[in-house]
């Protein structure tokens, strides 16, 4: 079947991570096809989830279907790479009408556009946010949180290492034994 | 539609529509005033010791403290307490653990239609400095800017025996007539709306739910 979607859909990046899970990557444009095929004609008919990985270095965010066939007890995932500034991705809510959830979520939490999908523009968790999105890896949270919330004066916290070099074991030093 | 109310002792509820406006009572809250006789409040408060009811509102993972409370273990029922599962009815609200500020909105609503006298007890730590969500962009770190609580009980997550102790406290407090939380919220009510308001930026609600 990996031979199949290498030559049709262009997958690249194949990895058996482990007995039962394969990681692939495609083409953005090519995602809606072959989630369609695998779900269609594969009998990967389970979306257990869809997330999103943000590699703020390389300028990308990683969308990530994990679907699962229940025959053969398999799992695939699928990864697609889009840029990070503004690029939306092609909705699979007509594939499993549960995606929709996912992609109101990921608009809200790194603000990802998922043209088509139903009540994308809807508040989630976030109700009236007014922030870039919390989850992106710019979003400074402690800063955030500590302008907004509060900070109450007595709470303090260690560096465990440090604070055990000099509480616990002082007469020892650093690494050596 | 009443409004004889002088303009100072009437609410704005900017966050209505105007035809909303018309639907929701805009009177200021009032404190509560003790009965002149010391006997009969302390009677009253003896009475509310013993009959605390509490909201049937998980806020937070503390929630889960609840349900063993009132099961056969630990059996709250031997102290006065009942869950009661609407705000009306209800005197004590457990704030159980970290409240987001999507909660926190609900809180807010939940308490205010509590009728008077109202107990607040803030459960964990995540109420007093955040806890382990000190740095989250969607949990308050300081319940106590936005409602009074008048009896904590910290932990990272307390006991039902805790939570017992605690309301046994409680109890203790109630009796000496200490439990003033309800009037320093009106007292303060201003400081506290400007706070509420800081942290809900969607405020589609009346000032005040009576």
């Amino acid at each position: 079947m990996l031979e199949r979607l290498q030559r049709e859909f262009g997958v690249t990046d194949i990895n058996e991570l482990k007995p039962g899970l394969t990681s692939l990557k495609v083409a953005r444009d090519k995602t809606e096809t072959l989630i369609r095929e695998l779900r269609d004609r594969e009998g990967y008919t389970h979306l257990n989830f869809m997330t999103v990985i943000d590699y703020i270095e390389d300028g990308i965010f990683t969308i990530v279907y994990m679907l699962h066939n229940y025959d053969n007890k398999d799992t695939l995932s699928i990864h697609v790479d889009i840029g990070r500034d503004g690029e939306d991705m092609v909705s699979i809510h007509h594939l499993w009408a549960q995606a929709w959830t996912y992609q109101r979520e990921l608009r809200e939490a790194y603000g990802i556009r998922f043209p088509g999908s139903p009540r994308l523009d809807e508040d989630f968790v976030l109700e009236g946010w007014d922030q870039i999105p919390p989850m992106r890896r710019e979003f400074d949270t402690k800063k955030f949180s500590e302008e907004r919330f509060g900070h109450r004066e007595g709470r303090s916290s260690e560096e465990p290492r440090e604070h055990m070099k000099v509480n616990l074991y002082p007469n020892r030093g650093g690494d050596e034994q | 539609m009443i409004k004889s109310l002088s303009t100072e002792d009437t609410l704005e509820n900017a966050g209505l529509t105007e035809e909303e406006q018309q639907l929701f009572c805009n009177a200021r809250p009032k404190q509560y005033e003790p009965y002149p006789i010391k006997a009969v409040e302390d009677f009253a408060n003896w009475a509310r010791a013993n009959s605390l009811w509490i909201l049937a509102f998980g806020t937070g993972c503390g929630a889960i403290e609840l349900r063993p409370l009132m099961t056969a273990r630990f059996d709250a029922n031997r102290f006065g307490v009942a869950g009661r599962p609407t705000p009306r009815q209800s005197s004590v609200f457990v704030i159980g653990g970290y409240a987001s500020v999507k909660t926190l909105k609900r809180i807010i609503r939940s308490y205010e239609q509590m009728q008077g006298p109202k107990f607040v007890i803030a459960l964990g730590i995540c109420p007093v400095n955040g806890g382990m969500y000190f740095d989250s962009y969607n949990t308050i770190n300081q319940f106590d800017m936005y409602l009074p609580v008048d009896l904590y009980i910290t932990g990272c997550m307390p006991r039902p025996e805790v939570l017992v102790a605690g309301i046994v406290e409680l109890q203790k407090k109630i009796k000496q007539g200490r439990c003033d939380g309800a009037n320093r919220y009106i007292e303060n009510f201003d400081w506290y709306k400007a706070n509420q308001k800081k942290v809900i930026k969607n405020w589609d609600m009346p000032d005040y739910n009576w």
